[in-house]
Formats: structure tokens, C-alpha cells, sequence
């Protein structure tokens, strides 16, 4: 997980957008949310914990999300997993699982090591996020400004749900706010 | 370490799915498909041919999304422990028709028999019951496979049981590997 910082900041900032998020959620039916956490995703983490129409479950590693939400599909529930960009590297292999049988999978992934990031640990995985899904055939959104998230996240659960296609939306770091490293 | 005498891993399968009902069953790559296979192909079993340390995670997301349905996770120690952390979220997740069946041979099969953790003294039934699993572990013969078999459909899961298997290799039954197929064929099968 992160290091020592403070991560009100980034909290604040998600929360802004979380609400739409959570609310498109219900419209594409999503009964499963899982995740590995991250600062960015925390509101919608809460929010997800709260209603009790969704199952939202932790995850000891990102790839037995994968593997969660295949199970979830093949029993006829619609998934979400959110995780930060380090965690795509940890499920490169299980991606084979949702290509194979092409299973709609939706990710929403918040980057770091991408923009300004104070963790040199974040750049490796940050700054190849987009080519590992890309080549692990995802289909790859970008979303940089607040009032894009609405739309392209609707976009991709569409498109996941609707054509049986792996998705992948990127919340970059200038969205989300970067992480300051604070010496308290 | 093998304290008792190990059972044959297709007796086994084949004992645990011999009057299976609407059982869900999810197989783990390698040995644990085949021996699925061996036992009658089924459109409730979902084959995984790859997505090592999968099978445990994929079940678990099953089992939520069809409460009223057991699932049987049927893998090997190999598969298990690429995927260990998966039973803390089991654990914790605590599913009523999940249950775990692992058919610890204590070697690699498929890639040339190398020894794995449980060779030297891992113990998954003692890591199940650490993550508050409920665990079966005196599976010594095919009457208690039989007994475990029958509880697998009394919604008193999260059930972990695993059984020590001979080192053999049985002729390879395959089932198909088309995801696609296997995907769709499962999936009709559950939601129709």
C-alpha cells in the first residue's frame, strides 16, 4: 500500500466525483464491487459499502479480483473491481481468464506514478498501466478532467456489458490529485 | 509428510460427484479438469485450463452471486497455494454454499514432479482453519468422500477439506478448452 502521507486531500477530491460514479453504478445493474484499496477510490469504496444492494469485498491481491468477478459473471452478477495502477501488474496472467472466455469485466483504476508522484516505487507500473491493458486486450479510457467521469464511465460499463469486451478506465493522477508526501 | 494412506484422486471426483444434484463445480488447471472430466462431462462444471490460483477467488464470486446453489471448488495443492490468499477472503466473506475440495498429491504434476509446500510440511487444512473455514480432515477413505459429499448441500460452508492423493498419473480426460463454450455452456446452464 502507500506510504506515510496525507491523504485528506485526495479524498476530498474523489468525493466530488464519487457520487456520479456510484449512481451510474445502479443504472448498469453492478451487484458485486471488489477491490484493493486506494485513497482516490475510497468515497465510492464507502458508498459501495453502504448500500446493501451491492457486495462490496476486499481483495488479498488484484488478481483474485479477476478471478472474483468471472465467478461473479458465470453466476449472472454484473462486477466492478477498483484498484490503483499497481495492482494491474499483479494481474497480468488472470487477465487471460476474462479474454479466453470473454467475460465483460470492468475496471476503474486511479494512477499514480503518473503525474508529479513523489514515490519513485509508483513509476514502473504507473507509467506502463496503459500499454500492459492495452496488450492484455483491454479497451483503455482515459478520463484527465472532472467533467469527463460521468460520461466515460457510463461509455465503458456500456460498452463492457453490451459487446462482452474487457474495460479499463484510467482516473489519472491529475483527477484525482497528486499524493504529497507530508513529514509530520 | 503422508500420514495415511493417499486415495486415488479419480475415486475421489468420481465419489464426490456421483449423485450431485444442482451442484456448481469449478475445477482447477490441470489434474483436477481432467479428473472432473473423468467423471462425466457436465454443463454445471466450469473447467479451468489456465488462471493458476483462480479457482478458489472465481468460485467465491459465483457462490455470491447464486446463494441458493452449493458450489465445489475441486483443485489441486499447486493451484491452491499460488492463490493462498484467496481463503482469507473466503473466511472473511464466509459463504454458506461454498466448499473447497483439494486433492494434495504434493507435487507439481503437470511439469515434472517437483515437490511443493505441502511435501515439507505446509498443512492447508491448518491454514483453512486459521481463516476460519470450516475444515473436514480426517477425508482418510472414500466413505468419509462420500460423507463430505452429501454435506456439500446443507448450506453449512464455508467447507474445506484436504484430501491426500497418490502420485500417479491417470490417462488424461480433456474437456474442451473453449472458454467461449465452456463460458456460455455454464452460464445457460445456471441462469436458465
Amino acid at each position: 500500500m502507500n506510504s506515510p502521507q496525507n491523504p485528506d486531500l485526495i479524498i476530498e477530491n474523489s468525493t466530488k466525483w464519487s457520487i456520479s460514479i456510484y449512481e451510474l453504478l445502479h443504472k448498469h445493474f453492478i451487484r458485486q464491487v471488489v477491490y484493493v484499496p486506494d485513497s482516490g477510490h475510497s468515497s465510492l469504496i464507502n458508498q459501495c459499502h453502504r448500500d446493501r444492494t451491492i457486495e462490496t469485498i476486499v481483495m488479498s491481491t488484484e488478481e483474485e479480483g479477476v478471478a472474483h468477478l468471472s465467478g461473479a459473471w458465470l453466476g449472472g452478477d454484473r462486477g466492478l473491481m477498483l484498484m490503483q495502477s499497481s495492482g494491474v501488474g499483479n494481474c497480468v496472467n488472470m487477465f487471460s481468464l476474462i479474454t479466453e472466455c470473454r467475460i465483460p469485466f470492468v475496471t476503474f483504476i486511479t494512477m499514480r506514478g503518473q503525474w508529479g508522484e513523489f514515490n519513485p516505487w509508483q513509476v514502473q507500473m504507473g507509467q506502463n498501466t496503459h500499454e500492459i491493458l492495452s496488450l492484455s486486450g483491454f479497451v483503455v479510457h482515459t478520463i484527465d478532467n472532472p467533467e469527463d467521469v460521468v460520461e466515460t464511465i457510463d461509455a465503458g460499463l456500456k460498452l463492457a456489458f453490451d459487446s462482452s469486451r474487457a474495460i479499463a478506465v484510467l482516473l489519472s493522477q491529475r483527477l484525482i490529485g497528486r499524493k504529497e508526501f507530508v513529514e509530520k | 509428510m503422508i500420514t495415511n494412506q493417499p486415495l486415488h484422486r479419480r475415486e475421489v471426483v468420481k465419489c464426490l460427484l456421483a449423485e450431485r444434484k444442482d451442484l456448481l463445480v469449478v475445477s482447477g488447471l490441470g489434474s483436477a479438469t481432467y479428473d472432473c472430466a473423468a467423471a462425466g462431462d457436465n454443463e454445471k462444471n466450469f473447467y479451468l485450463w489456465g488462471a493458476m490460483g483462480g479457482s478458489v477467488p472465481l468460485a467465491l464470486g459465483l457462490a455470491i452471486a447464486q446463494p441458493n446453489k452449493p458450489v465445489l471448488v475441486i483443485t489441486g495443492d499447486g493451484d491452491l497455494l499460488m492463490g493462498l490468499g484467496a481463503l482469507t477472503t473466503v473466511g472473511a466473506q464466509a459463504p454458506k454454499n461454498l466448499a473447497i475440495v483439494v486433492l494434495d498429491n504434493e507435487i507439481y504434476g503437470e511439469t515434472g514432479a517437483q515437490p511443493t509446500a505441502t511435501a515439507k510440511g505446509t498443512d492447508l487444512n491448518a491454514i483453512a482453519r486459521a481463516c476460519s473455514l470450516k475444515v473436514i480432515d480426517d477425508v482418510f477413505n472414500l466413505g468419509k468422500v462420500k460423507e463430505l459429499s452429501q454435506t456439500l448441500y446443507l448450506g453449512k460452508g464455508p467447507i474445506f477439506a484436504n484430501i491426500k492423493v497418490e502420485q500417479e498419473t491417470p490417462p488424461k480426460i480433456l474437456p474442451s478448452t473453449d472458454g467461449v463454450f465452456l463460458k456460455n455452456r455454464f452460464r445457460d446452464a445456471v441462469l436458465s
